[in-house]
């Protein structure tokens, strides 16, 4: 790890203006940027440490519904939180279906959204990589694709984005609070992660030095909370990446589909919003059937990034089965394997159609 | 720059002066301290090994700086028994047989020691093996391990019990 200079504001004024040089990192959890730091894929100069900073650490209810979510809350206290679960069930089982106890304990909801690709040449100083050293090519083009994109993907880059969280974020139109040294401002979360263009080292829409100060979700958001679930397949039971993910959060009246959120994850730099396979579900009830045809809506644009065609067809299933479970309902008790697909089905879809 | 770390360390208030900010908690645990029992493993967050509870709550100690949690109450394996008593997770693990090279288990205990008071996991097998989940065994004693942390909720519980 390179040597740099650490500093601990005590205000967010005081911290974006010492963010505000051009190698300075913002601190939180540290999760991913020790990690990064200690493979020699990071090397800010300065560390600005934002763990003390007053009053970013509050869940609360705000006067129009909304929610609020400070960036310091811990993954872990979020989905704990009875106003989170009560509201937006998938954000917490997206959560819990991340990483282990002792990241989420450690993680926070700003650090969570804005952690880095996981895509092995990112994370290989010796590979070439336009996301980490813009013009050096990219060296995933050819190699493992496993993990990489699917939709969205330039020449330049068809790495990933890993958080599991940002996927119902997404899907829920959730509001990123940023401070910067010119004032604070609001961004659409949809807004927030860049697809890679030509330049996939420019990742998000944050200015130099602005520091997510909390994420809101609209006070409709809870309309969703009866039908509303996240899946995630990996190469593991538990504690790994996803391979494909998928929220699906529905309003249901009288049978129909009045209206859906459908987000998929780890198929593009960003969580990919599935609005053409919303359309495809509203006024329709949910069976196999229309369950299958606005998954395959929704990866109507998708293509191989490499030796990885089946990430397609294993999207489609993954969120066809994502809006089979929605329509379910959302269980009572979150399930012992949260996202899982080995956690068990409900009776009513035990048919073995839910898989496409 | 010299920076001065404090931490309660195993009740024990430290004083740990730095010559820079690089030190993990894992590092200035075993090699400023000398308390050893917390293992580095992958040193990356993956294995679980260094795990410790920053107050209260199981953290990895590789991936946090030190100097981000100073002031905190740090509690290591060294801590956990009483008066020469084993801690009831301790116990359960050398009943159950609970390890092989016994590298990953202070990770694994103080693992366990934050799932029993997060108090989700209660005596369900799937979801201690879920919550245990960011600690990995190369000895694969995961059946051993699943069994005492259920034994030594059950334990606590019965304790707690007692003295209501």
């Amino acid at each position: 790890m390179n040597l740099f200079d650490y500093v601990r504001p005590t205000s967010v004024a005081e911290a974006v203006t010492a963010a505000a040089s051009a190698d300075a990192a913002y601190l939180a959890g540290g999760t991913n940027l020790l990690d990064l730091m200690k493979g020699g894929v990071r090397h800010p100069g300065r560390l600005v440490d934002i763990t003390k900073l007053p009053g970013l650490d509050a869940v609360e209810t705000l006067a129009d519904g909304s929610i609020r979510i400070g960036a310091l809350v811990k993954n872990a206290d979020l989905a704990r939180d009875p106003t989170l679960l009560a509201a937006a069930p998938a954000v917490a089982e997206a959560l819990l279906s991340g990483a282990s106890a002792q990241l989420r304990n450690a993680a926070s909801v700003g650090g969570n959204v804005m952690q880095r690709t996981r895509c092995a040449y990112f994370y290989d100083p010796e590979s070439a990589c336009n996301r980490r050293e813009p013009g050096s090519g990219c060296d995933a083009r050819g190699g493992d694709t496993r993990g990489q994109a699917i939709l969205g993907w330039s020449d330049a880059c068809i790495a990933t984005h890993p958080s599991d969280f940002c996927v119902p974020l997404a899907a829920l139109d959730a509001v990123v609070e940023v401070a910067g040294v010119d004032g604070s401002r609001d961004l659409a979360f949809d807004a927030l992660h860049n697809l890679p263009g030509d330049d996939p080292s420019d990742e998000t829409a944050l200015r130099p030095g602005e520091l997510i100060t909390a994420i809101r979700l609209p006070a409709e958001v809870r309309r969703f909370a009866p039908n509303a679930r996240y899946l995630k397949v990996r190469e593991r039971t538990s504690y790994a990446f996803a391979l494909v993910s998928a929220a699906a959060a529905l309003d249901i009246a009288d049978g129909v589909v009045s209206e859906a959120r459908l987000t998929l994850g780890a198929v593009a730099a960003k969580p990919w919003r599935a609005h053409a396979a919303e359309t495809a579900l509203v006024g329709r009830p949910v069976t196999a059937e229309t369950a299958r045809e606005a998954a395959e809506a929704a990866l109507a644009d998708a293509r191989p990034s490499g030796d990885n065609a089946d990430k397609i067809v294993l999207a489609t299933r993954v969120l066809a089965r994502a809006i089979t479970l929605a329509a379910a309902g959302t269980p009572e008790r979150m399930p012992a394997l949260p996202g899982s697909v080995f956690a068990a089905v409900p009776a009513q879809t035990a048919t073995g159609a839910i898989h496409g | 720059m010299t920076l001065t770390l404090t931490l309660t360390v195993n009740g024990e208030r430290r004083e740990v002066p730095l010559d820079d900010a690089r030190p993990t908690l894992l590092d200035v645990l075993r090699e400023r301290i000398g308390l050893t029992g917390t293992k580095k493993g992958c040193d990356r967050g993956q294995c679980g090994a260094c795990t410790v509870l920053v107050d209260g709550r199981r953290m990895n100690a590789c991936l946090t700086l030190a100097m981000s949690v100073d002031g905190a109450e740090i509690t290591t394996i060294e801590g956990l028994a009483e008066n020469g008593a084993l801690h009831p997770v301790q116990a359960a693990f050398v009943e159950n047989d609970a390890f092989q090279c016994g590298f990953c288990t202070p990770g694994q205990i103080m693992s366990a020691v934050g799932l029993i008071a997060e108090g989700e996991a209660g005596d369900d097998p799937e979801r201690i093996r879920e919550g245990m989940s960011g600690n990995l065994c190369r000895c694969a004693a995961y059946p051993g391990i699943a069994k005492a942390v259920a034994d030594a909720q059950k334990r606590l519980a019965d304790n707690e019990r007692k003295s209501a």
